[in-house]
């Protein structure tokens, strides 16, 4: 038997969601959901695992944090010290009130843009990629379920009685 | 999904569907442009262009043809150069704190408001850097190794502390609002049927697929840059504030300047989203979504902020007597009963008086006062800059540089331009962007929708 995937088409986000619950439950694996906007509570059903990427922003936040601190040291403090006004700067400690703000404006810009960067390239999102979801109709008001038969022992006629019961609207196999 | 409470008003109007969302929003983008739309584009195009050739003048001649001179060596430019920073503050307000807050209304208006943010920082970052004179040493801001003998840029200065918090705050306000509008180009690029939009919208929209790790990934990212840009929306206008609240002169020399200044960016913010959103709403025919309650939110944030402006002014007024020092006493005297009165009376007037009205139900949800209003405010926030930055500085030290500052036709003209220049980009947007969010507008048509709202099965389980 060919290995197939299935799109399985609804047309309400909580019938999908019932739909994907009902199958889970029955000990179906669902390989993935598309959706027009984020439902709340897919993940955690069809075992889509929660994202570090705030683990990642709050390293590339640190990344930022250090440059200005070594930056500003060498550039205020060793390589070439000035008076200016008066402002104490013999130490980085004594000059440290000057040298929040840009700190804390270097760590934002690195931890912000950072993550947008990582976040593009784990989607494989990139400018001018080709459209990645199965159906155009997936970013206007349908919701799509994928499921594989290859990752379900189950045969593929049970599979189909199924899926008949989450109420559906259209079902789509390619071979693949 | 979430419920709320039946007696809040819905955020979406009618019987609409995920569908009629979608058409809703694209058919602007999709059908042609109206006439009007080529009108007030030709016209802002216009005033706009009159602008960059003010500015290429300038460039071209030299800082001399401002109308300053040695008393007033600071005028519309540092002026101008606040207010629009000042208007830039409204968008990424309403999309990073009220995001933390989870106050759903902002979903209607936050696109918009995001992409007026950064037209205005645009217009903002072209002061200070014409104001060089030599635009093409800019660069020289920036911390880069160089010949003068490693010579670097001074970081105790607060004006280096606005260059990086102004270029930090315009890269991620745009980096935040692309990440959103990410899904709906998609959207977009799926409904588009000529061979030439297809193919920009592809390239816009990266290729998105909506798949259930990515929305994961979508609403983190989105939640963690609203937390980063919550505090910088706040540091930013500080920092623009240090560049006066960090000198000796005396009217500037103000600890109350940070707070003050975010409150009146936010207020002067506010007012610019209401000006182009009431219009907008009308134009693309988009009263389903942003309609009376949405202003009315809108004018109470302009009543609270505009009433810590007013709380400032006068609190600044008292110090100043009550501190004894006699020039920061004269200053203020001379603030409100010298030459420039007329200015410190326009300013009083239009932003202490005015957003006190919108304490009347009626008039917060009347549209064409709030209109009124918010140009009103406009206005208002344009003299405030004005109020401070020139009665401080014209009535020096030394009686005998007493001065009075006259703008000259090239001040008028970067002004009038920037103001051509930013109406081009906004309509622009308008034209060829998805002005609502769409993918958070449908995320809360069930639970904020009129007819969800109404239907009898709105309370039951769930």
């Amino acid at each position: 038997m060919a290995n197939k995937v299935i799109y399985v088409m609804y047309d309400d986000d909580g019938v999908l969601k019932d739909g994907a619950k009902k199958l889970v439950s029955k000990g179906i694996k669902i390989a993935d959901a598309f959706s027009p906007f984020p439902i709340h509570g897919i993940d955690p059903i069809i075992g889509v695992k929660n994202t570090r990427l705030g683990i990642m922003a709050f390293i590339y936040g640190l990344t930022g944090l250090t440059l200005a601190t070594v930056g500003m040291r060498y550039f205020m403090i060793v390589d070439w010290p000035m008076n200016i006004g008066g402002k104490p700067n013999f130490t980085y400690l004594d000059n440290i009130l000057s040298f929040i703000p840009i700190t804390f404006e270097f760590t934002v810009l690195c931890a912000a843009h950072g993550m947008a960067i990582t976040y593009l390239l784990k989607n494989k999102t990139l400018p001018g990629m080709p459209a990645q979801n199965p159906d155009p109709r997936t970013t206007d008001d349908k919701f799509v379920l994928e499921i594989r038969t290859a990752d379900n022992s189950i045969d593929e006629k049970e599979l189909d009685e199924l899926i008949k019961d989450t109420g559906y609207i259209e079902i789509d196999k390619k071979n693949i | 999904m979430q419920k709320e409470a039946a007696i809040r008003e819905p955020l979406i109007l009618g019987h609409k569907t995920y569908h009629d969302i979608t058409e809703d929003v694209c058919r602007p983008i999709e059908d042609k442009a109206p006439k009007m739309w080529y009108i007030l584009f030709g016209i802002a195009l216009i005033v706009g262009l009159y602008g960059v050739g003010c500015i290429l003048y300038l460039l071209g001649t030299g800082v001399g043809v401002w109308g300053l001179n040695k008393t007033i060596g600071w005028a519309w430019d540092i002026t101008n150069f606040v207010w629009w920073v000042g208007i830039g503050h409204a968008g990424t307000l309403i999309s990073a704190v009220l995001l933390l807050f989870r106050q759903k209304w902002r979903m209607a208006i936050n696109r918009s408001a995001e992409a007026m943010t950064i037209f205005a920082v645009f217009m903002a970052g072209l002061f200070p850097l014409i104001h060089m004179g030599r635009l093409w040493v800019g660069y020289w801001v920036l911390p880069i190794p160089n010949q003068f003998g490693s010579l670097w840029v001074n970081f105790n200065s607060p004006l280096l502390w606005d260059v990086f918090a102004i270029s930090t705050y315009l890269s991620v306000s745009l980096v935040f609002w692309y990440i959103g509008l990410i899904p709906d180009f998609a959207t977009i690029r799926d409904r588009a049927k000529k061979p030439v939009a297809k193919k920009m919208y592809t390239i816009l929209s990266f290729g998105w697929s909506g798949r259930a790790k990515h929305w994961n990934r979508f609403e983190m990212v989105s939640l963690v840059l609203a937390g980063l840009a919550t505090p910088l929306v706040f540091s930013v206008h500080s920092i623009v504030s240090f560049d006066f609240a960090t000198s000796v002169i005396p009217g500037w020399h103000t600890t109350i300047f940070p707070p003050y200044f975010v409150a009146g960016a936010v207020f002067s913010g506010f007012a610019m989203v209401q000006t182009l959103l009431l219009i907008m709403r009308k134009a693309m025919s988009l009263e389903a979504y942003i309609h009376t309650k949405h202003v009315e939110y809108m004018n109470i944030v302009i009543m609270v902020t505009g009433s810590i402006v007013g709380t400032a002014y006068i609190t600044e007024l008292f110090i100043s007597w009550y501190s004894g020092v006699e020039y920061e006493a004269y200053a203020f005297l001379n603030r409100a009963t010298g030459p420039y009165w007329w200015a410190y009376f326009a300013m009083m007037t239009c932003n202490v008086i005015s957003p006190q009205l919108m304490w009347f139900r009626k008039l917060r949800r009347s549209l064409l006062f709030t209109f009124f209003i918010s140009i009103v405010v406009n206005i208002g926030m344009w003299f405030e800059r004005y109020v401070i930055i020139m009665t401080s500085l014209h009535r020096d030290y030394l009686p005998s540089s007493w001065s009075m500052h006259y703008p000259s036709p090239i001040d008028i003209g970067v002004y009038i331009g920037t103001i051509g220049l930013f109406f081009t980009f906004f309509l622009l947007f308008a034209r060829f962007f998805p002005v609502l969010a769409l993918n958070e507008i449908k995320s809360i048509l069930k639970g904020s929708g009129q007819s969800y709202k109404e239907s009898p099965d709105y309370h039951k389980n769930h």
